[in-house]
């Protein structure tokens, strides 16, 4: 079936694709074949996108809070989730960079605001369900508690790292539903349980 | 009643410093078909308010803003607007959530807040609404909002003094809560700056002020404030204190039927002048208790009670300090139902005085801590309950305890060396209310007779609640007392303060214990 009759190609002209054969079965076999080749290439993907958002909640970056703010998502909002994740993004780093001015000179360490950006930080992070960065922010927490500034800096630095890495992965996340929706496909509406991924560790929310 | 309530399209203002919370809250209430306004600021959020007064049906606002206290928009909120208020936060220690409830927050959600919470916060509008129209419908209807029976609707709907408190009041069960955290918490309110001291002359100010609105119009705090005429008072001492003689005067409903002690026991040291009482007895039924008093001595209660306003005026906060005899906790309906019965006025009361004597106490569950004015009051509450078909006016003066009014409390034949009677009588927890309402303490020279009782009126904080404008129709016999009220709250908790070092001026030669 395949002769060099049914050879065909694909052309993309003004946004359009335009295939070329010298027959009809050219053109449909190409078709089909794309098109398989296009539900490869997105079953591929959606699986790629699926193991990645399992992962996140498997090493902790994610809970369940992350899995309510997809299921808020819908047509009407197709990026309410990136959305909501860039504005913590940009509150974290404001408040880290007060804080850290807050905390730099060793004789002069306003405490009191140090504590008060921690609170932000961790009801911040709890809306998106970003675990690990609110972890850290119990333990600084702590710190600031005791007036520790070396433990204050360390949390510090370790709640910057943190956010910048899920900051990350995130972004990676968005960049595999980008390519499933340009690729003609659907994001799978998978959603993850933190609690069932990670049953060793007790959920700090619950459910 | 609203039947059409729908939570479709219901209106709420979301506050919240935390642009991330604000988009989602938004996105989670919009799902729940609500109609969203969103503020970062509490003070944009006043504005906001303040700008379309009936623009929103409830509010949410997170504890910590920057600009503003969370509980203090919560107050304000609550004052002006008096919109349900849902408090946020990322902390749930129960002493913050406990001040939300102070400031009178309908609910206090932890952060994550989860869709199912949010589904169901317009439930909170509906209880508003319903309890506004309660209390319309109680002011023209005679108290129908107080009374759950027909046959005391007439009680209030009689003689044209019974007031109308208009204004919705809040949850009961919060209510509740704040009487029980109000005075206890030093650190709770914000709002009481400085103590306000009800003294007698005080609330018969705002009784006289209460009456003088009436029932055709509502009486509110503004109202009230602007005909007491009292330039130190701030609306919002007002409110409270309205609040609590609200409830003060629908518990006296409830209470009716429940025994009470009469405050005579208190009196039970004075010469009996003109006394009236013959007998201990109780109504069957009913075990109400009245004393009927000569003039002279509820002069000398009065006059003594009132000469002692720093001291007795007080409310201590909270110790629930019970003397054995009181150890049980009184109802406190039964509390107020003494109360009431000191409002009555001596002629009238003469026909029957009865007493009922601390030794239904015995069973009772510890008072809540007592104003001063429990003697004075206690007496004239026995006295109404007493007199049935008496209809005794109230008067500011005698909320707060027996004047000279003859109808003072006077222990006439309560013979302290007889305690057969005493123990004869049952003891039920209305009894202990009324005991309670005796352990308010006594002018010095009512202390040698008078038991020691700590009560805890703990409600009635500075305020000597003697029931007056509401009572003045109160047929005490026909109340029938409708257990929704008193079951909600365990009587101890019913007064809400936590009584401080009260000591109850009761002999307790009287009490068997």
């Amino acid at each position: 079936l395949m002769t060099a009759k049914s050879l065909a190609s694909k052309e993309t002209v003004n946004g359009r694709c335009w295939f070329y054969s010298d027959d009809d079965d050219g053109i449909s076999v190409y078709l089909n074949r794309e098109l398989h080749a296009m539900n490869t290439v997105v079953a591929q993907l959606q699986t790629q996108f699926q193991d990645y958002l399992v992962s996140l909640y498997q090493q902790g970056f994610l809970d369940n809070q992350f899995t309510e703010l997809r299921k808020l998502q819908d047509e009407g909002t197709p990026d309410f989730v990136a959305e909501v994740v860039s504005l913590f993004f940009d509150d974290c780093s404001k408040l880290i960079n007060s804080m850290s001015r807050s905390l730099e000179r060793p004789e002069n360490v306003d405490f009191k605001q140090v504590d008060s950006g921690v609170h932000q930080l961790k009801g911040s992070s709890s809306s998106v369900g970003a675990r690990r960065v609110k972890n850290v922010c119990i333990s600084f927490k702590e710190c600031c508690d005791v007036q520790n500034r070396e433990g204050c800096l360390r949390c510090l630095q370790q709640v910057d790292y943190e956010y910048k890495m899920l900051k990350t992965k995130l972004q990676d996340l968005f960049n595999l539903e980008k390519q499933i929706v340009q690729a003609g496909g659907a994001i799978p509406q998978h959603f993850p349980s933190y609690t069932i991924l990670r049953p060793d560790i007790r959920p700090c929310l619950d459910a | 009643m609203d039947k059409g309530f729908s939570p479709v399209g219901l209106r709420v203002l979301v506050v919240d410093d935390d642009p991330t919370w604000l988009k989602i809250l938004e996105k989670m209430l919009k799902k729940c078909s609500y109609e969203v306004t969103t503020c970062g600021l509490a003070r944009e959020a006043l504005r906001l308010l303040r700008e379309r007064k009936d623009g929103y049906d409830i509010v949410i606002s997170d504890v910590n803003m920057p600009d503003m206290d969370g509980f203090k928009l919560l107050e304000h909120v609550g004052l002006e607007l008096d919109l349900p208020v849902i408090m946020m936060s990322v902390d749930g220690e129960t002493k913050r959530v406990m001040k939300g409830v102070q400031h009178g927050a309908c609910d206090y959600l932890l952060k994550p807040i989860r869709m199912k919470e949010l589904k169901i916060i317009w439930q909170h509008v509906l209880r508003k609404k319903l309890q506004e129209v309660r209390d319309i419908e109680g002011c023209y209807e005679g108290g129908a909002d107080w009374f759950t029976r027909n046959d005391e609707a007439h009680l209030l709907g009689g003689g044209g003094e019974d007031v109308s408190f208009g204004r919705k009041r809040k949850e009961f069960d919060f209510e509740k809560k704040l009487l029980l955290q109000d005075e206890s918490d030093p650190s709770s309110s914000s709002s009481k700056k400085a103590r306000v001291v009800w003294s007698f002359e005080l609330h018969q100010k705002f009784v006289n002020a209460v009456n003088q609105i009436g029932c055709d119009h509502k009486a509110g705090p503004k109202k009230i404030l602007d005909l007491m005429n009292v330039p130190w008072l701030t609306r919002e001492n007002v409110a409270s204190h309205l609040q609590k003689y609200r409830l003060y005067l629908s518990r006296l409903e409830k209470g009716k039927e429940l025994k009470c002690y009469s405050g005579g026991v208190k009196n039970m040291d004075l010469p009996p002048k003109g006394s009236e009482f013959s007998s201990v007895h109780q109504s069957p039924g009913k075990n109400s208790y009245a004393f009927s008093g000569g003039s002279s001595d509820p002069k000398q209660l009065a006059s003594s009670s009132v000469s002692d306003p720093s001291s007795d005026v007080h409310m201590p906060p909270k110790a629930k300090k019970t003397r054995v005899e009181f150890d049980p906790p009184i109802s406190s309906s039964c509390a107020f139902d003494s109360l009431l019965s000191w409002s009555d006025v001596p002629d009238p009361l003469e026909s029957k005085p009865q007493i009922l004597y601390g030794s239904s106490f015995l069973q009772q569950q510890p008072l809540p801590s007592q104003s001063p004015y429990v003697a004075n009051s206690a007496p004239t509450l026995m006295e109404q309950e007493m007199k049935p078909s008496y209809e005794t006016s109230v008067n500011a003066d005698e909320f707060l305890m027996p004047q000279d009014k003859n109808s003072t409390v006077i222990l006439q034949d309560l013979d302290l060396s007889a305690p057969s009677a005493i123990s004869s009588i049952n003891v039920t927890n209305d009894t202990e209310s009324i005991l309670r309402s005796l352990s308010w303490e006594l002018p010095e020279s009512h202390h040698s007779g008078f038991i020691d009782t700590d009560l805890d009126f703990s409600w009635l904080q500075n305020e000597h609640f003697l029931a007056n404008t509401g009572v003045q129709n109160f047929q005490l016999q026909d109340y029938s007392c409708s257990p929704s009220l008193l079951s909600e709250l365990p009587p101890h908790l019913w007064f809400g303060n936590e009584p401080d070092e009260y000591t109850l001026m009761v002999d307790h030669g009287l009490f068997i214990s």
